[in-house]
């Protein structure tokens, strides 16, 4: 009995491997950063925040549009460049870019971020994250980086 | 015809059909017990319901991060019926999500989770807690950006677990970023993994009421008591017990049949919900909403004191489950009658309150900025003969912002106050310190408006009275 019971045992824990993987798939795999280029440098003006868009890193070739993140491209002057993540760091909603009114607001719960980055108002725990970004022969490149996800140790840094 | 009565003989006693069933069908079930016990049921005829169109929407549907909104664009469109097919799904949740919170909340009225019932209870949060989530991922399998921005949501929201957040949330979405794997993981729980969890569920939750019993209908002053309660109830269903079907049964019946009713009428009138624009994460303008079950989850984030937020979404749904967990165990045994239980009853009212007020404010969403206002006219303002300056600053109004959050003769959002009459209430020099300054929800403009522009907008409030 205990061989029989064994061996169903052996058998169920074999099959299980490949499933168990599949299931953490998403944990398993580590995807290389790249830098994606977003425009030339002479695209954005100094002063003016602009929404660029890049592929992410190694999109599955059947994840279609869904490849694509967004980002918030500002350019402080000849050499500054920031790239704001387009996710309110509250929930994660899209945040848009009110060029008159200077700031980034999101339309989920009334999240708002100055310029820089930094929360002006609403409940997000922190400012807004940033990707990292370089000049690269006259072109602008965003390194492409996972979705930010705010964790609960944000809350107690305000 | 006896032919046939000859075939079913014989069916019948090599299959054991009506030695089986026909017991179960009619086993004796408190008198009484009327149109307040028919939600159980109708719960279970609505998940038939979504088992069924679910089956046949998946005919048509592409589960792929790629296709799925072309397909859902196809079902609306094109599909014979198809428009109906995703209305009845999407109503047949609505009425699961409502019945299944009735059923629950009759329950708790009639303490129906006493002694010995206390398993039934347990298996049915189970159940609760597997239907929101049905209803979550069933919002997001639409794949339209609002489909997109919700699985966001979920991750964020996962994100806050301590320590293994973020791996949570990079297994809720199949991968670092929204992408290809991220509809095939949902379509999976949505379609293979709840279900299978549910049909266990249901399956143990009947078994549980047929080896149980029908909780009778309480009486003030009939208290439980465990030692005895097993043998009344035996004895009061052989004393005045009648057979379930169909003494009982034709009210769920009925019942479950209209609902379902309406639910094919509703969709055919109003169809299915509009999809929104197609998943393309980098599409930033957008406003993601959920369906109306997710609106007081969806409030709750809003209006929470921001300093706990992050603590509280983590707790929150955790202490409510544990204490819908705890409920049998709190008290299972003594008085049944809601007439008795008045703090229990004071509770159900509360939560009552609480959700229905969540989402009342959670449509309205008053905190969101209103990126759809239009430009004040100088007719809607007070200034009779209003100088450049306070024109001027009507414009900026407009263009800096303001009016996203502030309402001006119901022009305007509603996430601060209201400033028709802001004239009354503040001096120019108040004005101008609270619009610098910026306030407890409100951003500073110090650094963003100029001198000048502050001026005007400031000459054109001080005429708001």
């Amino acid at each position: 009995m205990k061989i029989s019971l064994g061996l169903a045992g052996l058998s169920a824990a074999i099959a299980a491997v490949p499933v168990i993987s599949a299931l953490i798939a998403p944990l398993l795999e580590s995807k290389e950063e790249k830098w994606r280029t977003v425009g030339k440098v002479t695209d954005f003006a100094a002063g003016t925040t602009t929404l660029v868009t890049f592929i992410n890193a190694d999109p599955e070739p059947y994840a279609g549009i869904t490849a694509k993140s967004a980002a918030w491209l500002r350019r402080n002057n000849q050499t500054d460049f920031i790239a704001f993540a387009a996710n309110c760091t509250h929930l994660g909603c899209p945040v848009r870019w009110e060029k008159d009114a200077h700031l980034f607001m999101c339309p989920c719960h009334g999240g708002v971020y100055y310029a820089n980055g930094t929360v002006a108002a609403g409940p997000p725990p922190k400012p807004l994250t940033r990707y990292e970004v370089r000049v690269f022969k006259d072109e602008v490149q965003i390194k492409t980086a996972p979705l930010p996800i705010t964790n609960i140790s944000a809350s107690r840094s305000v | 015809m006896n032919i046939l009565k000859k075939i079913w003989k014989w069916i019948d006693d090599r299959s054991g059909f009506s030695e089986s069933i026909l017991p179960v069908i009619t086993h004796p079930v408190p008198p009484r017990a009327k149109w307040s016990y028919v939600f159980g049921s109708a719960t279970l005829f609505c998940f038939l319901l979504q088992v069924i169109t679910g089956i046949a929407l998946s005919l048509l549907y592409q589960p792929s991060s790629k296709e799925a909104y072309q397909s859902l664009e196809f079902i609306t469109n094109q599909a014979k019926f198809g428009n109906v097919l995703r209305g009845i799904h999407y109503f047949g949740a609505s009425a699961m999500i409502i019945l299944v919170g009735l059923h629950m909340v009759r329950t708790y009225i009639t303490a129906s989770y006493k002694f010995p019932r206390e398993m039934n209870w347990i298996s049915g949060v189970f159940l609760l807690i597997f239907t929101i989530f049905m209803g979550f991922t069933g919002q997001l399998l639409r794949w339209d950006s609002n489909g997109v921005w919700s699985s966001v949501v979920a991750a964020q929201q996962l994100g806050r677990v301590p320590f293994v957040g973020k791996y949570l949330a990079r297994l809720l979405l199949g991968g670092n970023t929204i992408g290809g794997q991220t509809l095939s993981r949902f379509y999976s729980y949505h379609v293979f993994i709840v279900p299978a969890f549910i049909f266990v569920f249901v399956a143990f939750h009947l078994f549980l009421v047929i080896r149980n019993g029908i909780s009778e209908p309480p009486k003030a002053g009939r208290l439980i008591d465990p030692k005895t309660y097993r043998r009344w109830y035996q004895e009061m269903l052989k004393q005045k017990g009648v057979p379930f079907w169909p003494d009982a049964a034709w009210r769920d019946i009925i019942v479950s049949a209209l609902i379902i009713i309406s639910i094919i009428i509703l969709a055919a009138v109003f169809g299915a919900p509009a999809l929104t624009t197609p998943p393309d994460p980098s599409m930033v303008q957008t406003s993601p909403n959920p369906d109306w079950y997710m609106v007081p989850f969806f409030a709750l984030f809003a209006l929470m004191p921001h300093k706990i937020e992050s603590v509280a979404m983590l707790l929150g749904p955790l202490i409510t489950i544990i204490l819908l967990f705890s409920i049998p165990f709190i008290s299972h045994k003594g008085e049944r009658s809601p007439l008795k239980r008045p703090w229990a009853m004071f509770g159900v009212i509360c939560v009552f309150v609480f959700v229905i007020s969540l989402l009342v404010i959670g449509i309205e969403a008053s905190w969101s900025p209103n990126f759809n206002t239009k430009p004040l006219p100088l007719t809607a303002i007070k200034a009779t003969n209003p100088d450049s300056t306070v024109i001027r600053g009507v414009h900026l109004f407009y263009a800096k912002g303001c009016q996203y959050c502030h309402t001006i003769n119901h022009y305007g959002g509603k996430a601060g106050p209201n400033l028709t009459t802001v004239g009354n209430r503040l001096s120019v020099q108040e004005l101008k310190i609270r619009i610098v300054n910026g306030g407890k929800n409100m951003p500073s403009f110090g650094g963003i408006l100029s001198g000048e522009e502050l001026d005007r907008i400031v000459a054109f409030l001080a005429t708001q009275k």
